[in-house]
């Protein structure tokens, strides 16, 4: 699981060099600086006054792993802010969203009237790749899908932060996973909306989720 | 399948080709002939003054007649071609660039990231020279319709120009590969992007801009050769002082003719995002100083949301090339319905039309027609149907309009079927070639149907703006490519071929008679320029839809030089991946390809051919 959802990061353009700094990274490092400045204090109180330099040396290397942990502190200041919660298992939407027929309907609306099929079709793809098959860029969870939606991809996914609500990316994720047959039968959509005839997922097997490349994409037999 | 009664014998063809050659004057030639037999071929506008076996930019010259006068390789020689260079371009998407030979060194420019590299013609297997990378934004392959192809560079005046996807025209000196300017042209957060071969004409590079899918407004720049500084911009709609439209703006028909068409011609501010982009050709005359060029589809594609004429999208402007002011402009398609952008090549031929020679343009257009436009005034001549067409009646020529067909207009919220030529028309981008021995024009094109349904679209700044579903098919006959000899003349086809595949590669005709195209499977092919027999191919390694040239080499002999690449519109199955259970994959194009992936897979390699010693 990623520590930060992407989506609460300032700017996609800054999106891989952030990597590696969210919470679970900090708390990597603060165990490690603890155990060094307990073992200085710890070391301290035996010392009797014979051994004066070793209570300087004591002292030096105190100081020493003080400046370092002053060095690593977060220059930001104040914590990221944390909307997630802190498992997905704890996270209500995936839930929600994903196996509901009403919210996979919403979002088959959305993916018309946002465009989406104007890159993406009706799950062949085009302009960006397609999405009626099992292979996955940026992952194949509703999560996933909902971050890409909402913050865009750094090879052409535009981010769609300030034209739709959360709630409507996570339809739109919903109805994307619909397009490989992800949810069950009962929930899938029989007859599209659009006036082409794309075999409905319904009579399509569920596709299994993989991780896939463009060079990948491009080797697949068809 | 092939009229090759219409043709004179090969013998006469030849005597009179030799007689063309030999004597440039008309009236000697006339001389030469003891019987009456046809007038010598018409000749481009432009001709270079002799064949100094470079190719500087991609049409080879400014009449954009793509004809080598080199004649090594020929009818008898060309058997013997054999491969003697054979690189990876290291790219694997859409190969669409012609490589330019100038003296000793080849520069090719390959697809997004638009790496360019100058080969070493001197030495065994053309080692690189230098290779430059533009580094464009990752971003702007979002913003690239029909895959991140580029079309090619040009040279002039010891620098290469070239254009890169995310919207920048770059300067190289062509020796040492080191940037001498870049201008940041296209903004890819409105759709736009560039994917045109620039043209260098008057000490100005001109550049216009891509995304007729995007909404975007298109234009033509002239950057100054020397700083890379905006000289003029001519956009495609708005106001007259945008589109650079002045006293001296003379359409020659009537529907062309107003103030401010290009808003009036639009419901409110429509034409703010209403295309005409203009990623094609462009031909220069420079005895008149006037370029042309055509401009692209009216966005978005369903045409219930653009009720009028949409000026100037969809056809040709003759533009002073100094600065910028409009001559002429021809509506080809007014008020566009199938995405039939009009930005082919034309051919600058002075042809005998009515029993006078015309300076004229040729342009085998999107819609199906051939058009013949004097190049003066932007009189249509003739319009004649070089392929199949059932969406177009023909061509007033008193008006100048297309007669459409009602029964195959775009529906909205309904489905109409059978319209033909589909979205990328008779023929698309791909350009055609013109041998002055022969007189005729080698179009290699596409014999595609489609069902459109159109529904509303939405305007949302760096996304699509089409609002039609579209499904492609093969044509009658069930060949999906052509490659059509047209007789500019005598108005007809002199011989076709047909092809399985679309043919989205251009064409090339040489002084040996021959022409030489690829298709989309990968056979590199020679045929008869005369009667378009085939006599030599070759499988590459990935399917053909670059620009084959020929030039001649340090050591004196004549080599023909062509990328592979499959990809573009039409092989964006295969280079972007996409789906063929989706009909509509790459607006509609996908379900014409179907069969694509087994035939070719993703590839991108040079290859030059020459004959062995």
């Amino acid at each position: 699981m990623s520590s930060v959802s992407p989506a609460k990061l300032p700017s996609r353009a800054k999106l891989p060099s952030l990597e590696g700094r969210g919470w679970g990274s900090v708390r990597q490092r603060r165990p490690k600086l603890r155990a060094g400045k307990s073992l200085a204090a710890l070391a301290y109180p035996p010392l009797a006054p014979p051994f004066q330099g070793g209570v300087w040396l004591a002292l030096a290397l105190f100081l020493t792993l003080s400046a370092c942990d002053r060095e690593t502190r977060d220059p930001r200041g104040k914590p990221l802010p944390e909307t997630k919660p802190s498992a997905d298992a704890l996270d209500p939407r995936p839930a929600a969203y994903e196996n509901n027929a009403f919210q996979i309907a919403q979002g088959q609306r959305y993916f018309a009237w946002m465009n989406c099929s104007g890159c993406h079709f009706h799950g062949g793809g085009g302009i960006g790749p397609p999405l009626m098959d099992g292979a996955w860029r940026y992952g194949g969870s509703i999560q996933q899908i909902a971050d890409s939606i909402l913050d865009g991809r750094p090879n052409g996914m535009p981010s769609f932060k300030n034209k739709i609500t959360q709630a409507q990316a996570w339809q739109l994720a919903a109805f994307v996973r619909s397009l490989s047959a992800q949810q069950g039968k009962d929930k899938l959509w029989s007859r599209g909306d659009e006036m082409s005839n794309r075999e409905p997922p319904t009579l399509q097997d569920r596709e299994p989720v993989a991780p896939t490349t463009p060079e990948a994409d491009q080797a697949k037999p068809r | 399948m092939r009229d090759v009664t219409q043709r004179p014998k090969r013998s006469l063809i030849a005597a009179t080709a030799a007689a063309a050659a030999l004597l440039v004057i008309p009236a000697l030639a006339l001389q030469q002939s003891p019987e009456p037999r046809p007038a010598p071929p018409p000749a481009p506008a432009a001709p270079p003054p002799t064949e100094d076996g470079q190719w500087t930019m991609p049409s080879k010259d400014y009449s954009s007649t793509r004809y080598s006068g080199l004649d090594q390789i020929n009818r008898d020689t060309v058997r013997r071609l054999r491969a003697t260079v054979n690189v990876a371009t290291g790219n694997l998407r859409g190969h669409e660039a012609a490589p330019l030979v100038v003296g000793a060194t080849m520069f090719i420019v390959t697809p997004y990231p638009n790496d360019v590299y100058a080969l070493d013609l001197t030495r065994p297997g053309a080692p690189v020279k230098w290779h430059f990378s533009p580094g464009p934004v990752p971003q702007s392959q979002g913003v690239a319709c029909c895959d991140v192809v580029n079309r090619g560079g040009v040279y002039a005046d010891g620098r290469l120009f070239f254009n890169t996807l995310d919207g920048q025209t770059i300067a190289l000196d062509a020796a040492s590969g080191k940037q001498v300017w870049r201008t940041q042209l296209a903004d890819i957060n409105k759709g736009e992007t560039i994917t045109m071969a620039p043209l260098v004409a008057d000490g100005k590079v001109l550049v216009g801009n891509s995304g007729g899918e995007f909404g975007v407004r298109g234009w033509l720049a002239a950057l100054d050769s020397g700083s890379g500084a905006l000289v003029w911009k001519a956009y495609s709609t708005g106001p007259d002082k945008d589109v650079l439209i002045g006293p001296g703006f003379k359409p020659f028909y009537a529907m062309d003719q107003g103030k401010d068409l290009g808003v009036n011609s639009w419901p409110g501010e429509q034409w703010k995002i209403g295309g005409g982009t203009v990623w094609g050709w462009i031909s220069y005359d420079p005895k008149l100083k006037m370029i042309y060029y055509g401009t692209g589809n009216p966005g978005p594609w369903n045409p219930h949301q653009r009720p009028g004429d949409n000026k100037w999208t969809t056809g040709v402007f003759a533009r002073d090339v100094a600065t910028g002011e409009a001559r002429w402009f021809y509506q080809t398609n007014p008020h566009d319905l199938y995405d039939h952008d009009d930005i082919n090549e034309q051919i600058l031929l002075d042809l005998p039309v009515g029993g006078r020679v015309r300076p004229v343009l040729v342009r085998p257009s999107r819609n199906g027609f051939m058009y013949v436009i004097d190049r003066v005034t932007g009189q249509v001549y003739s319009a004649d149907p070089y392929g199949y067409i059932n969406s177009a009646r023909g061509v007033d020529l008193k008006t100048g309009r297309l007669i459409p067909v009602p029964a195959k207009e775009p529906k909205e919220g309904r489905v109409v079927r059978g319209v033909c030529p589909a979205a990328p028309g008779a023929k698309d981008w791909n350009p055609s070639a013109y041998s002055p021995r022969t007189g005729l024009i080698y179009v290699p094109h596409i014999n595609l149907c489609m069902d459109q349904g159109a529904m509303d679209a939405n305007y949302i700044a760096g996304t699509p703006y089409v609002g039609m579903d579209v499904k492609m098919y093969a044509g009658p006959g069930g060949n999906r490519g052509v490659l059509t000899a047209w007789d500019p003349v005598r108005r007809r086809k002199a011989w076709e071929i047909r092809e399985d595949l679309p043919l989205w590669s251009g064409a090339l005709a040489t002084a040996g008679d021959l022409v030489f195209y690829g298709t989309m499977d990968g056979w590199f092919k020679a045929v008869d320029a005369t009667d378009g027999r085939l006599i030599w191919q070759v499988r590459l390694d990935s399917g053909i839809i670059s620009q084959p040239v020929s030039y001649r080499g340090p050591d004196g002999r004549q080599y023909i030089a062509v990328m592979s690449g499959v990809g573009g519109w039409s092989g964006a199955i295969v280079s972007a991946g996409l789906d063929p259970r989706d009909p509509t994959s790459a607006l509609g194009f996908v379900n014409a390809m179907r069969d694509l992936p087994q035939r070719s897979k993703a590839g991108g390699r040079l290859y030059v051919f020459g004959l062995p010693s």
